[in-house]
């Protein structure tokens, strides 16, 4: 047998300080009504930070301190320079990418290898791309004199702390907007970090202001009169209150919600490659992913073989230590979450699906989920209706393309879906039929600054990345 | 519609018999055409991810040692001669000669007229006597000179023989001459095991790799090997990846395993540990023995050797310490 | 000799690409003309029309879209006179009818306009393209009578959209109108519906149907009721477009934006490979 020995990351690298406060107008300053909260590392429970909870008041500073900058630094500013501290940010966050990378897998949970190559990399090269739109927006066609909102109010989720930060932070200052952002509460570190980084490249205070705290701090922020755009990811459920929210006000807002994607494979599919698909698609960052591919439909006549291709290639899947550079699977973010998936889970054996993992030894302490797969599920199922934010695959079949697209379609969700076929024309047929925002033929879960991503029904509205993730920070 | 005629099955439920598909061309191309395509994108970010596993302390000593044991000391060059072939027969039984604890290598590698002067020196070791034959590397003689230089490398003490496929007729889609040589040669081998050299780098796809591979062993092949060495191309993860598969899947569907051996190319002991790797986590440890997985190589050796070596006494070793030959 | 006694126009609601009474039986008097006084249960199925409609209007060729609009703008320049008998100045009916030529010829520009290839870093060819959202309801402007119809109208439809229009309820005559300009210009039916009635009755259920995937305020001039539309779209996460000032220059350049705000970008990628 060939056991791979630890691997570590060393996390020294990385020097967290044991309190936090709020990064408002340039500077790091207590919450006025005093509040805080802990930051643990999901992987052993261990507290990690005392966090600032910002209140009300502190976001009413935060607000107006965005409005200030905006209208005397910010705004009048030229593009080409915005340019250049967008740049210098990039710069310093490709610098400090490992620091940000165990940090990020420390307060999150995620694999290391994953915070390492995929996140860090995708967060410094939004900054590039935004960067370089800063001077040319009037070539983004949205008209001729394309303006900035004002005051962006962005809350973002865990499962991508400082990905998220950037497809909100980027393209908002490039378009001449000033933020403030409220990190998750279970991962408020590497935005906090990230305000260092904002010091370090000088940016103008009250660019960018950083509110920690949980729902209620991000339900003032969003409900502040003072912000001219809200950008929310999150849940669904949330997103419905934000809208509500935002009714009858002069608040431009885009929303990026949750999803149930289908990941369909035909009889004809590059089969190895599929089962890559698949297990990327559902296990990538422990399946906390709004895109994530959560329902498998596969052809009937391939069904059996791909299900076992499945099972044998989760099998080699090493769950355990984020900072251990082999490990595939990290911790589950919250004890919440797990709870959630575990209630789910339950929900699925309980209505009858076969529930299968592979033989798994978890940690003791932290949150942990083992890669699950049910399969025998129907549509009726709640585990094929609901999202699971977890590493949980539901497993259905489906005899023909029209039955695929029916199937897929069937749910208030749209935001990815998953095409797996040799053959051309039945890839842009399906990818015509699919009423999802990203669609990913032979592929899954790929992401670009250049692209846009978003989704349709009830996965929100607007599009994040590329040109179009511009014209929610624009008044076109 | 591609299928794989009881691959669905667990191992043991539903083998097939494959054996009758080499009868016509028609029967060998509708199932070679009908294997699942391979996409290269894919492929090779797959590859390249097993490629980031940090393989460290105990887990890379036994590596190292395992690749040792896999390795296949080779020399193919024009200018060989009976001293040449000795000397790296005799590295071939005791790579470090300060070091005893370390084991030998696989086999050695040499053209059919060397065959006898290595044979002196292997004997009774265990270290297997490979030839290349088959009018290594173009392959391009007719099929009774080819099976002749196989007979004489086998008599002459070879119990390996690398042949080469007539990449002319695979890729002008003439497979059952290519299955029928194959076939011949093995018989020619007699007790011999056969490896069958694709040369993957004028194979252009991955599906053609794929092809090539379930081609070689449904003739009869006991292992499926990359390249030649003798030319530009020579074995990459990527490929190796798709034989690996091919390999898993042939086991699945018949009960027979055959064995990979990338060869050309591989020089580092990084690289080679990457290897092991995928061969771990594609087909697991049944194949992670230099019965079922060899490296063609020559100077990957001692890297691997240094490499030992700074494990063992925790300084990085230097060139000017192990054998050249 | 006696004058000819004139064969007056019934005025009905537009269903499906037909001409029904409201279910309720309920008409309201407007220009000497009894029109239809549309119910929820119309409005229910105006949005079963509205969705069953969507599959062929959204997969015909953007060509083929904009040859049917620009048919209905032949239809209407042919019609001009009895807008104008309706009280419509003339300069509005040439601008309503400029203005669907212009929406008609962006049917197969848009796509390219708005959307496009991807330069992503790695193998793969990645185009975003914009799709239709589905079904949209539309609250018209009261004034002008013509123009804001057919400037609220014609973007939604021209994509590939489905609409159900709440018309005005002081200007209804012009809608029906439209709506017979519509239904002999090889419109399929059920791809423009029109409600007349109150706009208390028919929008809170558009507003609130989970069958409609967006919803134009534009036409809602009381801002408490539109925040309290926008409230009951939040349910199923309708794409909203928000009312227009007041101030509104229906005769400007109206630009893309009314085209995009109902669109969805959808992006696709493969791996290029051999």
């Amino acid at each position: 047998m060939f056991e791979y020995a630890p691997a570590p990351e060393s996390r020294s690298v990385v020097d967290i300080k044991p309190s936090y406060g709020l990064f408002i107008d340039g500077k790091f300053v207590d919450p006025t009504d005093g509040g805080s909260f802990k930051s643990i590392n999901p992987a052993s429970e261990e507290v990690l930070a005392e966090v600032a909870e910002g209140g009300a008041g502190d976001v009413d500073r935060a607000v107006r301190a965005a409005r200030a900058a905006y209208e005397k630094v910010w705004g009048p500013m030229p593009g080409r320079d915005r340019a250049k501290y967008l740049f210098r940010i990039a710069r310093i966050i490709q610098e400090r990418s490992r620091e940000l990378a165990v940090l990020e897998s420390l307060d999150n949970g995620k694999p290391i290898k994953e915070s390492r190559d995929v996140d860090l990399p995708l967060v410094a090269a939004h900054f590039f791309y935004y960067a370089g739109w800063a001077d040319k927006l009037e070539h983004a066609g949205f008209g001729p004199n394309p303006r900035p909102l004002g005051v962006a109010a962005q809350v973002i989720p865990w499962n991508f702390p400082l990905l998220m930060l950037a497809w909100k932070i980027a393209p908002a200052l490039a378009a001449g907007n000033t933020v403030v952002l409220k990190p998750a509460e279970t991962t408020p570190l590497t935005a906090l970090l990230f305000a260092e980084i904002c010091q370090q490249a000088d940016l103008p205070a009250g660019v960018v202001n950083i509110v920690t705290g949980a729902g209620e701090t991000g339900r003032a922020l969003v409900e502040h009169p003072g912000v001219d755009k809200v950008a929310f990811t999150g849940s669904t459920e949330v997103g419905r209150a934000i809208a509500r929210a935002v009714a009858g006000t002069r608040k431009k807002l885009t929303l990026e919600l949750g999803g149930k994607a289908a990941n369909i494979v035909f009889d004809d599919a590059p089969i190895d490659q599929a089962v890559e698909g698949i297990v990327n698609g559902i296990f990538f960052n422990q399946g906390h992913v709004c895109c994530a591919g959560s329902r498998l439909l596969i052809q009937e006549s391939v069904a059996d073989r791909v299900l076992e291709s499945l099972k044998r290639r989760m099998a080699q899947l090493r769950v355990g230590d984020p900072l251990d550079k082999n490990t595939d699977i990290g911790a589950i973010n919250s004890a919440a979450q797990l709870a959630r998936i575990r209630e789910l889970s339950e929900a699925g054996s309980a209505e009858g699906a076969e529930r299968w993992s592979p033989p798994c030894e978890l940690p003791e302490r932290g949150f942990w989920f083992a890669p699950t797969i049910f399969t025998g599920v129907t549509q009726a199922h709640r585990i094929a209706r609901e999202e699971i934010f977890g590493p949980v695959l539901s497993v259905l079949t489906f005899r023909t393309p029209a039955e695929a697209v029916e199937k897929a379609n069937n749910t208030p969700y749209g935001l990815s879906a998953g095409i797996w076929t040799d053959k051309g024309s039945r890839i842009l047929w399906m990818a015509d039929r699919l009423r999802a925002g990203v669609v990913w033929a032979n592929t899954f879960n790929k992401f670009d600054p250049t692209s846009p991503f978003g989704g349709y029904k009830e996965s929100g509205y607007g599009r994040e990345g590329g040109r179009h993730g511009l014209e929610g920070y624009l008044n076109v | 519609m591609r299928r794989l005629p009881g691959m669905t099955a667990t191992a043991t439920s539903a083998r097939s018999d494959l054996s009758e598909l080499g009868r016509s061309e028609t029967a060998l191309r509708t199932f070679l055409h009908g294997l699942p395509g391979v996409d290269q994108v894919g492929a090779e970010q797959r590859a390249a991810q097993l490629g980031t596993r940090s393989i460290k302390t105990t887990a890379k000593a036994q590596a190292i040692d395992l690749a040792i044991r896999m390795v296949d000391l080779t020399t193919l060059e024009g200018a060989d001669t009976p001293g040449k072939v000795r000397a790296l027969a005799a590295k071939a039984l005791r790579p470090d000669p300060a070091d005893p604890s370390c084991p030998h290598v696989g086999a050695v590698c040499v053209y059919p007229a060397m065959v006898p002067h290595v044979a002196e020196v292997l004997r009774g070791s265990g270290v297997h006597l490979a030839s290349v034959a088959t009018a290594f590397p173009s392959g391009q003689a007719p099929l009774e000179v080819k099976l002749a230089d196989t007979r004489a490398a086998v008599e002459a003490g070879a119990d390996e023989i690398d042949m080469v496929i007539n990449r002319g007729a695979f890729l002008a889609g003439r497979y059952k001459e290519v299955y029928d040589e194959i076939v011949a040669t093995k018989e020619a081998c007699g007790d011999a095991h056969l490896k069958v050299i694709l040369e993957t780098g004028e194979l252009a796809t991955y599906d053609n790799v794929r092809r090539a591979s379930w081609l070689a062993m449904l003739a009869g092949g006991d292992f499926i090997k990359t390249s030649t060495g003798k030319v530009p191309v020579a074995a990459t993860p990527p490929v190796t990846l798709v034989m690996l598969e091919a390999v898993r899947d042939f086991r699945a569907a018949t009960g027979r395993q055959v064995g990979v051996k990338p060869a050309g190319g591989i020089r580092t002991t990084k690289d080679a540990i990457k290897y092991l790797v995928m061969v771990n986590e594609t087909v697991g440890p049944d194949w992670l023995d230099p019965d079922w997985f060899r490296f063609g190589a020559s100077s990957l050796l001692n890297d691997l050797l240094m490499q030992r070596t700074k494990l063992t006494t925790g300084v990085y070793a230097g060139p000017d310490y192990f054998t050249l030959d | 000799m006696s004058e000819r006694v004139a064969v007056r126009k019934t005025y009905k609601l537009f269903i499906g690409g037909k001409f029904p009474r409201s279910e309720s039986g309920r008409s309201y008097l407007v220009q000497d003309a009894n029109v239809s006084l549309a119910s929820r249960k119309d409005a229910r199925d105006a949005v079963v029309a509205a969705r069953a409609a969507v599959k062929g209007w959204a997969g015909a060729t953007a060509y083929n879209r904009g040859q049917i609009l620009y048919r209905a703008a032949e239809m209407l320049e042919g019609r001009r006179e009895q807008f104008v008998a309706l009280g419509v100045p003339g300069d509005e009916v040439d601008a309503a009818v400029d203005r669907w030529v212009w929406y008609a010829g962006w049917s197969d520009k848009l796509p390219q306009v708005y959307g496009g290839a991807n330069p992503v870093a790695g193998p793969y060819f990645n185009l975003s393209s914009p799709e239709p959202t589905g079904v949209v309801a539309v609250v018209a402007p009261a004034a002008p009578a013509l123009l804001g119809l057919v400037s609220v109208i014609a973007p939604a439809i021209v994509t590939g959209n489905t609409v159900v229009v709440a018309a005005s309820p002081a200007a209804p005559l012009a809608a029906v109108t439209l709506a017979e300009v519509l239904a002999t210009s090889d419109l399929p039916g059920g791809v423009v519906n029109i409600l007349t009635g109150r706009l208390s009755e028919t929008v809170p259920t558009l507003a609130s149907h989970m069958d409609v995937n967006a919803i134009d305020l534009t036409g809602v001039a009381d801002a408490d009721l539109a925040a309290d539309l926008e409230v009951k779209a939040a349910e199923n996460l309708k794409r909203v477009l928000r009312p227009a000032p007041v101030d509104h220059d229906w005769f400007a350049d109206p630009g893309i934006t009314r085209m995009t705000a109902l669109l969805e970008t959808k992006t696709v990628w493969h791996p290029k490979g051999v």
